[in-house]
């Protein structure tokens, strides 16, 4: 049984409050969704301890600031959890309101939380599916991917980033898709998200790359992330798991 | 205010997705055409305005649809600021109404799975799914320190209309299950959650009769278990 303050006094033992804000990210360095979060908050200019969690042997504080689901990334702020990579984008943007991270318009509030939620729910899913195919499924899953890919790129038409001018809540959401993609692509030998078949969200990658330094600063580092990725890819077919 | 907008909810009766917009409407007391569609052959402007889904609800507001029921209570309380308010003002509170909402998704995919299942893996899906309701009941507490509210305002709020439209309807769950789901003694604050939002009329006005209801889900049930064989 938790609750919040059990939460926060566990914490505020660690460390002295000193009447100051305190935000702590706890995450993972490979996990696109703990770097959603760190992207948010360094877009926002909110400093923040980043505490790297150990997934095979879980952190006492994890366990208490999120007792529903153990996972992360949790974002504790003040002694408060927050929990699910979007969930926390949206906490941030409410509570740290210079540099917005969602449109102002409702109309453009709801598309953009239409695709982050189609990116997590619908379009990573066939992805992953893709990726772990057995032969002769694979063309049928690879497919349907792609058709889920063609989707969110008509949503980015001939803007310059699914933001706008600059990115925001939807293009952070979309980090998985604009960096894990062709990672996981490289490392498992399937060519899926490339410049002929999407030339307009390839082209947002590039820009986001070379453009967005934060968002090049918030990425696994690369040679280290594709051996991890290896790693896992070998054991979940081992195993028909997951990625 | 200015010009009346054309507000349009493109839903199926039995939809308890459906059922999310319709009371968030009613509680904003917003004027809606709604437009009942038969889901085995979809309109023409469904498939338009939900292209990537091609599902219901659809929220079509001065022309611009929106899909995904819980975009379109966030979309409905935003665009319509008046009170009542369907999320709190805090943060800290809207995470934590979003965190519930996510999970009530889950423990209704489980009653999903027990509604087409049998035997075994049935009894297996319904002890997960008790098992998920048992989490809530504890995790609420935070939300309802002084238990279940009384809705004396006649809002449910965003977490009641989620919540109502998957274990609201204890009637039909119970006739269908054979016995009640949320049992006063194991979940004394959701039980009497459920009935307090059971009572709001505009939450009445959508719930569809036990009868009608049970014939949709029996219906759906002999179809899984047929396509299970």
């Amino acid at each position: 049984k938790v609750h919040s303050t059990s939460c926060g006094s566990l914490f505020k033992s660690l460390l002295k409050m000193g009447g100051e804000e305190s935000v702590k990210l706890l995450g993972v360095w490979s996990s696109p969704y703990s770097r959603r979060v760190e992207l948010a908050l360094k877009l926002k200019g909110v400093p923040f301890e980043s505490v790297e969690e150990d997934l095979s042997k879980k952190s006492a504080l994890l366990m208490k600031c999120n007792p529903v689901h153990k996972k992360i990334p949790v974002l504790l702020h003040n002694g408060k959890s927050i929990v699910e990579s979007l969930i926390i984008l949206e906490y941030i943007d409410e509570t740290w309101k210079g540099r917005p991270l969602l449109p102002q318009d409702p109309y453009e509030r709801a598309k953009a939380r239409f695709w982050a939620k189609f990116i997590d729910d619908k379009l990573m899913p066939g992805v992953w599916k893709t990726f772990l195919s057995k032969e002769e499924e694979r063309e049928e899953n690879k497919e349907e991917a792609c058709e889920l890919l063609r989707s969110l790129e008509s949503e980015l038409k001939d803007k310059k980033y699914f933001g706008g001018d600059d990115i925001g809540y939807l293009d952070i959401a979309a980090n998985v898709v604009a960096f894990w993609i062709q990672r996981v692509e490289s490392v498992v030998g399937i060519d899926l998200l490339n410049q002929d078949s999407f030339p307009i969200l390839c082209k947002w990658i590039e820009r986001l790359y070379h453009e967005i330094p934060l968002m090049k600063e918030c990425l696994p580092p690369k040679e280290k992330h594709l051996v991890y990725i290896k790693t896992r890819y070998e054991a979940a077919t081992a195993t028909n798991g997951n990625l | 205010m200015g010009e009346k907008s054309s507000v349009k909810l493109y839903g199926f009766w039995a939809s308890p997705f459906v059922m999310r917009a319709a009371v968030a409407l009613k509680i904003k007391g917003i004027e809606f055409e709604y437009i009942e569609e038969d889901l085995r052959n979809k309109s023409e402007q469904l498939l338009q305005y939900n292209p990537v889904y091609k599902k219901v609800p659809v929220l079509v507001h001065n022309g611009q649809p929106i899909a995904e029921s819980l975009v379109i209570l966030e979309y409905i309380d935003e665009i319509w600021t008046d009170p009542p308010h369907l999320l709190p003002k805090e943060p800290y509170h809207r995470a934590k109404h979003r965190f519930w909402a996510a999970y009530f998704q889950t423990a209704f995919d489980l009653m999903l799975k027990t509604l087409k299942t049998e035997g075994e893996e049935q009894q297996k899906a319904l002890n997960e799914l008790l098992a998920k309701l048992d989490v809530a009941e504890e995790g609420l507490k935070e939300i309802f320190p002084s238990g279940a509210p009384i809705f004396q305002d006649g809002n449910p709020g965003y977490l009641g209309i989620v919540f109502c439209s998957f274990f609201g309807n204890t009637e039909t769950m119970a006739e269908f299950f054979g016995t009640k789901l949320l049992t006063p003694e194991r979940y004394p604050l959701l039980s009497s959650w459920a009935a307090a939002l059971s009572q709001i009329p505009a939450i009445k006005e959508v719930t569809p009769p036990a009868p009608k209801m049970l014939g949709v889900l029996n219906l759906v049930r002999q179809n899984a278990l047929k396509s299970n064989a």
